[in-house]
């Protein structure tokens, strides 16, 4: 249990680093209640690819990086900036608003982009930091 | 100060959703992710429950802080893709159906129990 201080201590501080990036994305990208949530759409996506690009350097790049990058950036900021609790809230505020078409799009688009995203994110990790071997 | 409020619910949400997730995955073993499914189910419930109850401040702190910390799109997207990628693709649909309809259901019974319409 002992050794796990460092690694929960840094996953607090990337998680208020992480969260307090989205809360100034939204004070500086407001969007009004009942319309498409765009910014945490986007911060949700923007959260995904890098925690897709991040994990590959953790677990498949040759050269490890230090132990507490991965709890650091990826469970702690990476799982700070984005949110699954405020996603399902506009969700049913969307479908409350009598926006029940804007609420599916969201609830599956957010869905289709944030797993393109993570996709994306792990391919472009690869293609940068593991050598494949010729076949 | 505003900023304040959601850094101390985050400090608190990001180690309770790795804790969280350690001592779930740790009970059952299995490679499907229940931890994260746990995080984002009561993170919603307590949001919707919130949205109801809570002050302006006390939102940012327990809200966009400790809830929005404690719940997390990145590594739900990251683990669908993982069992995916690991051949589990029913298990992947699983999840990724399965934590969208949990989570909604949980916010939808969080707003209701707040008295919401």
């Amino acid at each position: 249990m002992r050794e796990q201080v460092p690694v929960v201590g840094v996953v607090a501080a990337g998680g208020v680093l992480g969260a307090s990036a989205r809360y100034a994305a939204t004070l500086l990208w407001p969007t009004a209640p009942g319309t498409f949530p765009w910014t945490v759409f986007t911060v949700n996506a923007a959260g995904c690819a890098l925690l897709g690009l991040l994990t590959v350097l953790a677990t498949e790049a040759p050269a490890a990086p230090h132990p507490l990058l991965r709890p650091f950036l990826g469970t702690g900021f990476c799982g700070g900036f984005t949110t699954f609790s405020t996603y399902a809230l506009d969700t049913r505020r969307l479908f409350g608003a009598g926006s029940p078409v804007e609420a599916v799009l969201y609830l599956g688009g957010t869905l289709v982009t944030a797993l393109a995203a993570v996709t994306a994110g792990v391919a472009a990790g690869r293609a940068l930091w593991v050598r494949r071997e010729p076949v | 100060m505003n900023w304040l409020l959601v850094a101390l619910g985050a400090a608190v949400g990001a180690p309770l959703r790795y804790l969280t997730d350690r001592a779930v995955q740790a009970r059952h073993g299995s490679a499907f992710p229940w931890g994260t499914l746990v995080v984002n189910v009561a993170g919603s419930f307590a949001l919707g429950l919130l949205t109801g109850v809570a002050s302006g401040r006390a939102q940012l702190l327990l809200g966009t802080g400790l809830c929005g910390a404690l719940t997390t799109y990145s590594t739900f997207s990251y683990e669908t893709l993982r069992l995916y990628e690991g051949g589990a693709k029913g298990h992947a649909v699983l999840n990724a159906a399965g934590s969208l309809a949990a989570g909604l259901g949980a916010v939808w019974l969080g707003t209701a129990v707040a008295g919401l319409p």
